[in-house]
This record gives structure tokens, C-alpha cells and sequence, in this order.
């Protein structure tokens, strides 16, 4: 039985280690400046999915992603880990997505992909934290659809059982395939890259990729075909070009605040355990922390 | 973080000329790169296959093993109806590692391994140390599956090894009550039945690492009567966990806490004989031991490279008296220091694993088919080197380690004497470097005779011909002289024909060849460096080496070998 989990993912630029150069003048984020890394709560998605396909006979995960030639980098990052392979959906058309625009960018492809099974993405992406492309993605595929996931439970036919993580407490519920799963940051890290698979598919590559790299290894990729990984443009999904891309965004950034922490008053604090209570007592109470 | 990518004198040492001959001999002209989809295809293939993996082991290092260091440290292991069970911390470390397909790394490919040398299964025992010393334990007890695939029969490799590289953990159980460092005395008995082709083994094993472990080797005496090392033999058993071996107790230790250090009963335990009986000992024991000592050398200079790293972290940002203290010369130089004890113990480490690599390399060809007189010669050198840089490694590098640590408590003043920095924990976990398998003691026993055999001799004067930047002109003149004066000592010490005196002086004569060694290593690794990483530390270690080989040299001239008297204590 063929059983096909497919994982959103997302290349983002590391918002976490933010220097000065971090955003442009116009209010975007300076990608360039910025090492691209998987996004976090994708790879909490991928655990999940490569969990629910060890106890599938038969079923495969490949990992859909949109984005320029190097964001192949999260399908090999994948594979390392044990995804089957993935489509990695580029062209200047996709230019300028938003939210919007990424989505039905993304149900097109995964249209394209006949029967899909279940759909697994990370909750929200750290560079925009939007949290609306999972969601928008299984509205356009008609598609019901489970957030917050922490735990994927049980699979018992076409039910499947889900743990969500709410910010009051979790939730366990029930949905019925095929479906959307957006995955939390709370749920299982992801497995780390496998030495064998690592080694196994390091040179797998998109056909631009190849062309750029003029490989030694031409014809490896004839004798092991899970080393080419499949490559979208624009014309290989059926769409509307008005949805794509800058015209297919209606967001705009309106106007960008540039905030800067200031020190304003110091405090000076004893060791004791009284003043450090109070200390973690404040911040708490004023959302510094926790 | 990443500790393969954020530490570039690693990557350096797999640009090292003789990695070419390493690897064509341990792929056997890459025989295996159609048969396995991970095989590498070429040279440049491997040595790129060896910095993926690396890179693997070096982001679970920073993002796993280091973070667990401190917990592990102190919670520890625990015995549970004699099972041990690891800190939380430890099982998270080894889970890791087996998921991502680590060990087993340099066994051949038909038992799940990845066939690569010992220089990257070396590089991970570095950077596994660095994160946390005592796993580095748990990690490194996979040695024994390369005495299994060097020494047992093809149904024990087929049955065992396998199982090593889907993460099984190993145990070598040699030391008992009253066999310590005197491994002769093992009494742990080993009884052959007839009926099942078994052995079976019953006695007591004292301080044993990962003693709970699934797979065993046990050193054990299977001739009956006999009471030397010529009647023990070499089994692997397979640990059930079914109450045949029991965990008596674990020790309460200094350092290293998150490894399980075991006492064990045996009872009826069957097992199967490695390789021939009688020569467990003799052979095998010592094969695994020079294993081992390499792993130690491994450790140390990950724990070398802790410490440097918290010194000079703290020393960057403690001001005192209007600035950091980095910027006082009593400071800067105890960190100049142990940056080139760091930097020559880990030149010594990975010399001395080229020659490992070379030799073993050999030995598995000889496996396959009969080796050319060439060869043959060769594999002898290689190993002749292998077997004189080791225990002068060991006794080096966990001795650098040790005052690596004490001088990164130093550093930090009275706040590193507090439980709040790592540094306590690195120097309580340094001290057993100098003192398991083998002491610094018995390493210098095991080197002398590389002294007066003039293996070190010879090799330092293979050094000095090799071809050198000219800028370190003068410190090769230095080092010239410095090699003379080593040979008037060991002369002056030879020619007495006193073995005690020998046994006596042996500590400095080694220590000099040693000093000399590291030197020249430092200054062909600079020589070969282009981003500067070493000169300095080419420089000052020179300086060290230079006044440590004068003052034993004056030590011996002006000791007479009568005044050896004068020592003994009652």
C-alpha cells in the first residue's frame, strides 16, 4: 500500500543570531545577510512524519519547498534524516510571495503530486512567524485540518489521533485523512542527519544544481536515480499567474519600526536569595520571561 | 555550534600527505563504491565522506553531549536490581549518536560499518571528549568490536558486529580484585562444555567501564593449573541481562561520574572463545590496549582543548584593576602555554594515529591476500612507529590535560575553585587521564625500550631532513643540538649497564625524545599551515621543550647511579 506524507519546509534566514544588518531599508529581511538554516519548527514537523512512516509499510516522505536553487539544501538536509526524496518548486514567477501567494503556490504542486495522504508542516517559520501558510494550504486543497500539533497519537485506518499543544493546556483530537498537520515547537526535536544516508545522498541534486556544479559524477545519476531530486517551475503546476508572486500578494509592509533596547536604569542586585526571587518574580509578572 | 566546524586544526589533519596512502590502503583501491550506495568513489570522495560525518558528530557534540555534561556530572549512573542505569544525559548522548549511525565507524562495510580509518574515528573521539569527558567512554569501548573483527572467527564478527554499529554498547573486562595493572593474576575462570560447545565463566571483575554493557569481552583463565598470563584466553559474551552477570555495585568516583564504573559477578555466563586460547593475554589484550591508549590520547586532548577554551574564555571577560585579565603577562602566558601543550599533544595524537592507521590498514589486506615483500616491510615500520608513539602519546597528552585543567582553575581564580564553572568538572575529570589503561608509569616502561633501541632516535632524524619553512631555520638549529644532547644522556645513561638506574632515569630520557618530537611535529604542521594556526605555538613550545630537555639532561650528568639508594624507601 503506498502511503505518501509530504512535508512543507521552508529555508529561513537564522533570526536568531540577528546582527545589525539584519533588515533592509525597505522592511524586509536582508536574506543575504543572514545563513540560511531549516526552519526550526519544520524539522519538528519532519519528526513526526518520519515517524508515522515507520509504522507504514510502504509509505514514503518527500519534502515540498519553495524557494531559490539553493533551498534544494532542505530536501538533501531531509534525506540525511530519512525523507524519500522532494520537489523543490522555483522560478522568478514565485518572487515576492506572501502568505497568500506561498500557499496556493504549494497546493498547485502538491495537486500535481496526485494522492497525497497527509501534509505535515512546521507551525510558523521564524522569518515571518505568521503561522498562516499550513492553514491557507489546506483551506485551498479543501482539506481539514489539525494546528498545534505536538504528538502525532495513532493512525487506525484513515483516523488519525493527534495530540495539540494549546497555550492552557493540550487537546487530543481526531481527524480523518487526508489532512494538514501544522507541528509545534514543543514536539519531538528532530532525529540528527544519518552518517549512512548522509553519505548516500550528498550529491543529490536539482537539475539546476547539476548544471551549475558540472559534476564529475555524471553518470552516478543515471545508475542511482534517488539522487536527482525533482525541480517545479512554473510551468509544471497548473495555475493562475495572477495568484503567484508579487501579484498574487496582497501584503505590504506599511511602515517599519526600528526598535532599540536601551539601557534606562540600573539596578543592583545582592546575591541573596530573597532579592534574586524578587528579581525572576518581576520579569515574570512583566512578561520579560516565561 | 559545531565542534568539527569551529575548530579548523581538525579539518588541517586530514589535509596531512599520508592520508593518500591511509585511505587508498584502507579502501583497497575503493573496491567497495559500486557494492555500497555510501561508499566513497576516490580519494577527495573520502576525505569528504570523513568531514560529513564529522560535521554530524560535531553538531550533536554541541547540541546534545555538551549541554548534558553538567547534569550527567551530577546525577550519574544508578544500580537497579543489578542493572545499571545511565543519567539521563548519558542515554540521551548514546541514543543520539546511534541514530545518527555513528558507531561502528571504522568497521568494514559487509558489518554495517562505514570502513573509514582511525583518523576521523579519532576526531570524534576528540570532539566527544571535549563536550564530556566520560562519555567519551561509552563512546570509545567500541574499540572492542575492532578486536573482534581483528582476532575472532567469521560467525562471531557475523553475530556481534553488526549489533556494535546499530548501537549496542561494549565492555572490556580485564581488571579484577587483585589484578590491577598486573593482569597476569586474572582468576576469573572459564570452563569449556563438551554438550553446547560453550564456555562458561564465573568470578568477579572490578572496575569496569560500562560494565552492564550488552556485549562483553572478558578476559578469563581457561587453563586450568596455570598461573601466568600464558593461561588466559579471550571471550566475547553476549550479555541477556538475565542475571548470569550481575552488577554488584558501581564505584563513587572523583571525575568522569556519568561513566558506569562496575563491579560484576559472573555466573555461568556463556561466552565464545576469540581467536586461540592462550594467547588472550598476550596477543589480544595487548592489541586492545594499544587501542584503547590511543583513545586516551583522544580524550586527554579533548579535555586539553575544554580547558584552554573556558581559561580563555573567562580571561577575555574578567576585568580586574581597569582591564581584562587576558591582558596581564602572568596570564597571557599560562594561555599561551596550554594553547601549545594543546597544540603539540594533539600534533603527537594524530601522528601517532597515521602510524596506526598505515599498520592496521596493512593487516587488513593481509587478511585478503599475502602481502609483497614491500609491503610486508613497510606494514613492519609503520607499526614499529605505532608502537613507540603510543604509550609516549598517552603519557603526553593526559598529562597535558591534567595541567591544562589545573591552569584553567588558575585562571579563574577563586570563582573556578565553585561548582559554578565547568572547569572544576574538567579537572575532576582529567585526573583519571594520567592513571587507566596503563599509568604514566607503565607508559614510560612500555617506551623506554624505544629509547635505547633508538626508534625515537631515529625517527627524530627523519624529522630533521624533512623539509621545513625557512623562517624556522633557527628552531630546527635549537632542536639539532637539543637531539644531541639527547643522545650523549642515553649513552651515559645505557653505558652503566644498570637496569634499575635505567628503570630510574627512564621517566626523563622519554620525556626529552618527546619534547623533542612534539617540537618538530609543531613546526611541520606550520610548515604546512597556511592560516598561521601553529607558529606560535611552534615557538613557545620550544622554548618549554627546550629548558625541560637541558634540566633532565644536567639531572643526569651530575646523578650518580649509586644515589639511586638514597630514594629507596622502606
Amino acid at each position: 500500500m503506498s502511503f505518501k506524507i509530504v512535508v512543507l519546509a521552508k529555508q529561513v534566514p537564522d533570526t536568531r543570531n540577528v546582527g545589525k544588518d539584519a533588515m533592509k531599508a525597505d522592511g524586509t529581511v536582508n536574506r543575504a545577510a543572514l545563513p540560511a538554516i531549516y526552519n526550526p519548527e519544520d524539522l519538528n514537523a519532519l519528526e513526526q512524519a518520519l515517524r508515522l512512516k515507520s509504522k507504514i509499510e510502504g509509505a514514503t516522505v518527500h519534502v515540498l519547498t519553495m524557494g531559490p536553487a539553493r533551498a534544494a539544501e532542505i530536501i538533501r538536509e531531509s534525506m540525511y534524516r530519512g525523507a524519500d526524496g522532494g520537489y523543490l518548486l522555483s522560478g522568478r514567477e514565485f518572487a515576492g510571495s506572501d502568505t497568500l501567494a506561498t500557499s496556493y503556490a504549494l497546493a498547485c504542486a502538491i495537486r500535481k503530486m496526485g494522492k497525497v495522504d497527509i501534509i505535515v508542516c512546521g507551525r510558523q517559520a521564524i522569518d515571518g512567524d505568521t503561522a498562516q501558510v499550513g492553514p491557507q494550504v489546506a483551506e485551498k486543497l479543501g482539506l481539514p485540518q489539525i494546528t498545534y500539533a505536538e504528538e502525532i497519537l495513532d493512525l487506525s485506518g484513515n483516523v488519525i489521533t493527534i495530540k495539540r499543544r494549546l497555550e492552557r493546556g493540550v487537546e487530543v483530537v481526531k481527524g480523518t485523512l487526508p489532512l494538514v498537520v501544522t507541528v509545534n515547537g514543543s514536539a519531538a526535536n528532530c532525529r540528527p542527519r544519518h552518517a549512512k544516508l548522509t553519505l548516500k545522498y550528498k550529491r543529490a541534486a536539482t537539475p539546476t544544481e547539476k548544471q551549475i556544479a558540472g559534476s564529475d559524477y555524471t553518470d552516478l545519476y543515471d545508475a542511482r536515480p534517488y539522487l536527482n531530486i525533482n525541480e517545479w517551475g512554473v510551468s509544471d503546476i497548473d495555475h493562475d499567474i495572477k495568484w503567484l508572486g508579487l501579484s498574487g500578494s496582497p501584503t505590504k509592509v506599511k511602515q517599519i519600526e526600528s526598535v532599540v533596547f536601551t539601557a534606562k536604569e540600573s539596578k543592583r542586585l545582592t546575591a541573596s536569595n530573597e532579592e534574586m526571587e524578587d528579581l525572576m518574580k518581576e520579569l515574570i509578572a512583566n512578561h520579560t520571561i516565561g | 555550534m559545531n565542534y568539527y566546524n569551529n575548530n579548523p586544526a581538525l579539518k588541517f589533519q586530514l589535509s596531512h600527505p599520508l592520508m593518500q596512502k591511509i585511505v587508498t590502503l584502507k579502501e583497497q583501491n575503493f573496491a567497495d563504491k559500486d557494492k555500497y550506495d555510501y561508499a566513497s568513489r576516490d580519494f577527495e570522495d573520502a576525505i569528504d565522506n570523513y568531514e560529513k560525518v564529522l560535521e554530524i558528530i560535531g553538531e550533536i557534540c554541541a547540541d546534545v553531549i555538551a549541554p548534558n555534561a553538567e547534569s550527567v556530572d551530577h546525577d550519574g549512573p544508578l544500580v537497579l536490581n543489578n542493572r545499571v542505569i545511565y543519567a539521563r544525559g548519558t542515554q540521551e548522548n548514546h541514543d543520539a549518536l546511534a541514530q545518527a549511525g555513528l558507531y561502528g565507524m571504522a568497521l568494514p562495510r559487509q558489518y554495517g560499518g562505514l570502513n573509514f580509518s582511525m583518523i576521523p574515528y579519532v576526531m570524534g573521539g576528540e570532539m566527544i571528549s571535549r563536550a564530556d569527558a566520560g562519555f567519551a567512554n561509552i563512546w570509545g569501548l567500541q574499540d572492542c568490536a575492532e578486536t573482534i573483527a581483528e582476532f575472532a572467527d567469521e560467525d562471531i564478527k557475523a553475530e556481534f558486529l553488526p549489533r556494535v554499529c546499530q548501537g549496542q554498547t561494549c565492555s572490556m573486562d580485564l581488571t579484577e580484585p587483585d589484578a590491577g595493572s598486573d593482569l597476569q593474576a586474572v582468576q576469573l575462570k572459564a570452563t569449556f562444555n563438551e554438550k553446547d560447545g560453550l564456555w562458561y565463566l564465573n568470578g568477579v571483575k572490578r572496575f569496569i567501564t560500562n560494565g552492564d554493557a550488552q556485549i562483553k569481552l572478558v578476559l578469563a583463565r581457561s587453563e586450568e593449573g596455570t598461573n601466568d598470563g600464558r593461561g588466559l584466553s579471550y571471550f566475547v559474551a553476549d550479555n541477556k541481562h538475565d542475571h548470569t552477570v550481575k552488577v554488584r555495585r558501581i564505584e563513587n568516583k572523583l571525575g568522569i561520574k556519568g561513566s558506569p564504573t562496575c563491579e560484576l559477578v559472573f555466573t555461568n555466563t556463556p561466552a565464545k572463545l576469540v581467536g586461540s586460547r592462550r594467547l588472550g593475554l598476550i596477543k589480544y589484550v595487548m592489541s586492545l590496549m594499544n587501542g584503547a591508549r590511543l583513545g586516551v590520547g583522544a580524550q586527554s586532548v579533548g579535555v586539553s582543548q575544554a580547558a584552554f577554551e573556558e581559561a580563555i574564555a573567562y580571561a577575555r571577560d574578567r576585568r580586574q584593576f581597569g582591564k581584562a585579565i587576558i591582558e596581564f603577562p602572568a596570564v597571557y602566558e599560562m594561555l599561551s602555554m596550554m594553547k601549545a601543550k594543546l597544540d603539540a599533544s594533539r600534533a603527537l595524537l594524530y601522528e601517532t594515529t597515521r602510524f596506526v592507521d598505515v599498520y592496521k590498514a596493512y593487516e587488513g589486506i593481509e587478511a585478503t591476500r599475502k602481502l609483497t615483500s614491500e609491503e610486508k616491510a613497510d606494514y613492519k615500520d609503520f607499526q614499529r612507529l605505532a608502537d613507540a608513539f603510543t604509550p609516549m602519546l598517552k603519557m603526553f597528552s593526559s598529562e597535558y590535560a591534567n595541567q591544562n585543567a589545573y591552569d584553567s582553575i588558575q585562571v579563574h581564580g577563586g570563582s573556578g575553585f565553585m561548582k559554578d564553572y565547568a572547569c572544576e568538572r574538567i579537572y575532576r575529570d582529567a585526573r583519571i587521564l594520567t592513571i587507566y589503561e596503563g599509568t604514566s608509569q607503565l607508559q614510560v616502561v612500555a617506551a623506554i625500550r624505544h629509547v635505547t633501541t633508538s626508534s625515537y632516535l631515529k625517527q627524530i632524524r627523519h624529522y630533521e631532513a624533512q623539509h621545513i619553512n625557512p623562517e624556522f631555520d633557527s628552531l630546527r638549529k635549537r632542536l639539532i643540538s637539543m637531539t644531541t644532547l639527547y643522545e650523549n644522556t642515553v649513552t651515559r645513561v645505557t653505558e652503566t649497564k644498570n637496569q634499575e638506574y635505567l628503570d630510574f632515569q627512564a621517566r626523563r630520557l622519554v620525556e626529552m625524545a618527546g619534547h623533542i618530537i612534539m617540537s618538530y611535529l609543531l613546526i611541520l604542521d606550520a610548515t604546512r599551515d597556511k592560516d598561521d594556526m601553529f607558529r606560535k605555538s611552534a615557538e613557545i613550545y620550544l622554548n618549554f621543550a627546550e629548558v625541560e630537555v637541558r634540566r633532565h639532561a644536567t639531572y643526569i650528568k651530575k646523578f650518580e647511579a649509586e644515589s639511586v639508594d638514597i630514594y629507596k624507601v622502606q
